[in-house]
């Protein structure tokens, strides 16, 4: 097995279009894992660790941030909480301290698994991945558009992930997953919610729950439209957004749980989390009159 | 002589200079915080190969053919074996040899070793055995125990058939005290396999040494009884198989049985260079026995008031293909089957069988865990049927000193049960959960809930266990020590082949030859078959064994040094002493430095420990006085509970045992707290999921244990009511609070929620349908 080590972004690309079928690595912890259980033996791995401009990010010009792939959740919690709420808690439940230290959502991007705590927060804030190759450059691909099966992305073989972009919080976000302890567990299932009270519009995100990451597109379009912006959150309501996020589901039977429980359990968060995302964006409503 | 390993075992001097009861502080517990302490997986010596071993990725199939020619013609491989290579007996077992070394034409369950390599380098091994060409016909595995059980002729997995043994229970008039039951009650429980889950992997390194023998350095739970399997099959005498402990990290049951001795023996001899064998933690799900599942029925008759009358009990483990321990498993789970509770009219019916299921055996609680989950879920039930409250109806049944188990055995110590159940239930309860803060709450910053949908609940469990092994075993301990002087200071060497395994007998040892010789400094060698047999670090055995062991030997040196000094003295005291390094006379005081006394001699004593000796059960009424000492442990667990969610958080877990003797209690209390989350653990997430025959979890990212923020915090009562018979009165301690706490969960759930849970572990689909 081949070890590349590029020292910058450009000789990342180069050495990516030269050796397509290279694995990138950044933290490790999940790339080291398979490979310790044999369950890959990629020909050469191309280590993004030395590449430096993946460890930044930037606030841009109209608000939003731009987030280098190679950014680990413990500094996402650390210095982004406040612009990506949902995705700082979401950073939260990866693994234990050490995993967090190592861990990147470009780690998580590129292995595209359904379980992946970083997407559900990026799908419901409405987050584009920026990849690029040497051959074409920089394009950006929205969250929506990046899972394309079980563990399986939009990227062309001599692309690499190099940062994501989230729009400005506009609203209460939340993240919650279900796991069978209390902490460092893969998600049986996860949801997040991220509020548009301006837009009049919310957006979800579901994780372990259909062979991709996915929206639940009737859930947010129910609630648009049956929801009071300037009132109360209606317990029918909720309860009906839940509802439609589970049956948005087409969850599995596996060893972390059952297709049921997992209906059940993406019901009973959505309703939840909408009723704090509610419950925060009443009060904002009501501090700022 | 051979080379010795890098990182091999070396002298210990023991930290501190705490006595018998003292908290002092463990030898290897900075190296292990620091990351320097030296396990089994860090030998290494130059020039050494590595072993691969393949396994069936079958729990049942023929073997039509093996193909080795593909993995000798890979560079670097220096030698392939089958069945065909093992140099003597071809099958070893801790009860039975019935445990192929290499599969011989059948696999029996998935990961059975077929074929060993070794090779220059690990991954070459590994790329080598997957060379391996196997022909199979895969057959049907049988995986239904009580299938089994019901036609043991037919569904044989092995020589030995279906059932490997039914212990029968028979006390009392059944039919009269059917009649005479006023309340009865009954359930069906069953119990997934839990898995030792140690972190240290099987490991270990064979030197093969001039004389045609082998060094072997391995983490083990018992030097001896390893050895005595591992000659036979390679080919040699006991003496020229050198065994030395190397870093054990964890065991609990699992290191009992062989891993990989034996075939790095084999690939050692072969090759004529050192061959040291690594599982990876997928390999080592299936390099080890996990504890069997269980299948229970039960039933119970009572008077109106909660007094039980009869109890009828069936209960099914499930040992795998190979015997293993499941013999003395089913003896525990029959003999402890109703836990310690006085009932007069008993009938149970254990079975172990044989199945094409993952191989089961030793783990912590051994049998005695399974049934407790059950008969503490039947104490509930009949708790509930009779109105009488949880504490209550085990007080009502708990049985003292003098009370009968259900073998009959008259309970000849104390057994303070109902006093420590009054005890528990008089400690104070938890605040209500501080919301603020996602860690106090089911599913932690997961954030499932701020509160909505939090119930709390409150359980107690009680649990009995036998301590040293049972049934006429004469599991004895030998210790060495020796006194002289080093530096100008008198020095205590102690020697055992006994296994340090993490429960920190290595301490006590020092401990022990510090109060009975009067001396600070203690040097603890490194445990190997140069010394006699010392038992199994197994069934909270070692403070009373070896610990017995290594006191009767330094009673043997002080008597030398005693001789020594009234030599010296003169005079005719016959009230001396060793205490601070000099001789002491009572009547006299200080007369002489212990140092001064040895001069250049060095006094040296081996002495054999025995405890009292026991019978097997009766093969039909299961009576006899089959274990040496038995020890007790409650627990009360308060949980909250997700309702919604199915998920739990234990809230605090209170605890009272009775240990005999606190030798040390940092250590002690430690042993409490590990014991309580491994219960935990199997209450509430740790199971081997199987599929017909398949392991679905072999990983740590799925077979889950508990964190930091899974395990409470635990308030402990520690009760000292001496055993006579025992070494300064003390009580077997590692194995109770497992027990106990996995029922005392489970009842704070159905507390919280309601729900019969019938099953551990829980999970939440059990709670929320």
């Amino acid at each position: 097995m081949d070890f590349l080590r590029p020292t910058s972004w450009e000789e990342a690309l180069a050495a990516k279009a030269e050796r397509p079928e290279a694995l990138p690595i950044q933290g490790g912890t999940d790339v080291m894992v398979e490979l310790n259980f044999g369950v890959h033996r990629p020909a050469a791995l191309l280590d993004l660790g030395p590449v430096r401009e993946l460890a930044t990010w930037e606030p841009l010009p109209d608000g939003s941030v731009r987030v280098g792939a190679g950014v680990p959740y413990a500094r996402l919690i650390a210095e982004l909480g406040d612009r990506m709420p949902g995705l700082a808690q979401a950073a939260r439940t990866v693994g234990s301290p050490q995993i967090r230290n190592r861990g990147t959502v470009g780690g998580n991007l590129g292995a595209a698994s359904p379980a992946g705590d970083a997407h559900p927060p990026l799908l419901a804030a409405g987050a584009a991945y920026e990849v690029e190759s040497a051959a074409q450059g920089v394009r950006s691909i929205p969250a929506t558009e990046f899972y394309l099966g079980v563990k399986r992305n939009a990227l062309r073989p001599d692309e690499l992930i190099r940062a994501f972009r989230l729009p400005p919080v506009a609203g209460p976000q939340y993240f919650s997953k279900i796991g069978t302890r209390n902490a460092m567990v893969i998600a049986v299932c996860s949801f997040s919610i991220a509020l548009f009270p301006s837009e009049r519009r919310v957006g979800t995100g579901l994780g372990s729950a259909a062979p991709t990451p996915l929206r639940a597109y009737a859930a947010e379009e129910f609630l648009a439209d049956a929801a009071d912006w300037d009132g109360d959150l209606d317990e029918a309501v909720a309860g009906r957004f839940g509802e439609l996020v589970g049956a948005a589901a087409s969850p599995i039977d596996d060893v972390r749980g059952t297709a049921e429980y997992r209906r059940h359990a993406l019901g009973v968060m959505a309703r939840r989390t909408l009723a704090w995302a509610w419950n925060d964006h009443r009060k904002g409503a009501l501090e700022c009159a | 002589m051979t080379t010795v390993p890098v990182s091999a075992a070396k002298d210990v001097v023991a930290p501190g200079r705490g006595g018998v009861g003292d908290s002092v502080l463990r030898p290897d517990g900075t190296l292990k915080v620091t990351g320097e302490f030296a396990y089994a997986s860090d030998l290494w010596i130059d020039g050494m190969l590595f072993g691969v071993t393949l396994r069936s990725p079958h729990a049942r199939a023929r073997i039509r053919s093996i193909d080795v020619g593909p993995a000798l013609a890979v560079p670097g491989v220096e030698a392939v074996l089958t069945h065909e290579d093992v140099p003597g007996r071809k099958v070893y077992g801790l009860e039975h040899a019935d445990q192929p070394v290499l599969a011989i034409g059948e696999v029996r369950h998935q990961g059975e070793p077929i074929a060993l390599v070794a090779a220059d380098h690990p991954e070459t091994a590994r790329h080598a055995a997957e060379q391996i060409r196997v022909g199979w016909e895969v057959l049907e595995p049988i995986t239904d125990a009580r299938a089994v059980i019901a036609d043991p002729d037919s569904l044989r997995v092995q020589d030995r058939g279906g059932i490997a043994r039914h212990q029968p229970v028979r006390v009392g008039d059944m039919v009269a005290a059917r009649a005479r039951a006023e309340v009865v009650v009954s359930g069906d429980f069953s119990v997934g396999i839990q898995d030792q889950a140690f972190l240290g992997p099987e490991s270990g390194l064979a030197v093969p040494g001039e004389d045609g023998g082998i060094d072997l350095f391995v983490a083990t739970q018992w030097l001896h009884n390893d050895l005595r399997q591992i000659a036979p099959c390679l080919g040699l005498p006991d003496e020229k198989v050198r065994m030395t402990l190397a870093g054990v990290g964890g065991a609990f049951g699992g290191r009992e049985d062989l891993s990989m001795q034996i075939h790095a023996g084999m690939l050692a001899l072969r090759t004529g260079r050192p061959v040291k064998i690594v599982y990876n933690r997928y390999e080592s799900f299936f390099g080890h026995v996990h504890r069997h599942p269980a299948l229970m029925r039960y039933e119970y008759g009572a008077t109106r008031d909660g007094r039980i009358l009869y109890a009828d009990a069936e209960i099914v483990l499930d040992g795998g293909a190979y015997t293993s321990s499941t013999l003395a498993v089913v003896a525990n789970a029959a003999s402890l089957g109703l836990g310690p509770y006085e009932i007069p009219n008993i009938e149970i019916d254990a079975y172990g069988v044989y199945t094409n299921n993952p191989p089961c055996g030793a783990m912590r609680g051994f049998g005695a865990v399974q049934a407790c989950f059950a008969y503490e879920s039947m104490m509930d039930r009949l708790g509930e049927a009779c109105g009488v409250g949880p504490v209550e109806i085990r007080r009502i049944n708990a049985v003292g000193q003098g009370s009968k188990l259900a073998t009959g055995q008259v309970i000849d110590s104390p057994a303070p049960l109902a006093d420590m159940l009054t005890r528990l239930e008089a400690m104070p309860l938890p605040a209500p959960p501080d919301t603020a803060d996602l860690r106090n709450l089911p599913g932690g910053v997961s954030q499932t809930t701020h509160g909505e949908g939090v119930a709390r609940g409150v359980g107690y469990g009680v649990g009995i266990k036998n301590i040293c092994f049972s049934e006429g075993f004469d599991d004895y301990s030998t210790a060495r020590v020796r006194l002289e002087v080093v530096g100008g200071e008198a020095t205590a060497v102690v020697h055992t082949a006994a296994a340090e395994v993490g429960q920190g007998l290595v301490t006590l040892q020092a401990q022990i030859a510090r109060t009975e010789l009067g001396v600070d400094r203690v040097v603890i060698q490194p445990a190997d078959n140069g010394v006699g047999d010392a038992g199994s670090s197994s069934a909270s055995r070692q403070s009373y064994m070896t610990g017995g062991a290594v006191k009767a030997a330094c009673e043997a040196v002080r008597a030398d040094v005693l001789a020594l000094a009234r030599e010296r003295l003169g005079g005719t005291y016959e009230d001396l002493s060793l205490i601070g390094g000099k001789v002491v006379s009572a009547s006299a005081g200080a007369l002489a430095e212990i140092a001064d006394v040895l001069g250049d001699r060095v006094v040296e004593q081996t002495r054999e420990y025995h405890h009292r000796p026991t019978v097997a059960m009766d093969p039909v009424t299961g009576q006899g006085d089959t274990h040496v000492q038995l020890a007790l442990c409650v627990h009360r667990a308060v949980v909250d509970v997700d309702v919604e969610l199915g998920l739990v958080k234990v809230v605090e877990l209170a605890a009272v045992q009775d240990v005999g003797k606190i030798m040390n209690r940092l250590s002690l209390e430690g042993q409490i707290h590990g014991g309580s989350a491994q219960g935990l653990g199997l209450a509430l997430m740790e199971e081997i999921v199987v599929q017909d025959g398949l392991v679905r979890n072999p990983s740590f990212t799925d077979y889950l244990i508990p964190t930091i923020l899974d395990m409470p915090p635990m308030r402990l009562d520690i009760l000292e009511s001496p055993d006579p018979a025992a070494p300064y009165g003390l009580r077997g301690a590692g194995e109770p609070p497992t027990l106990s706490s996995t029922p005392a969960i489970v009842a704070a759930v159905r507390d919280a929620t309601g729900r019969a849970l019938t099953r551990v572990p829980i999970r939440p689909e059990h709670i929320c349908r």
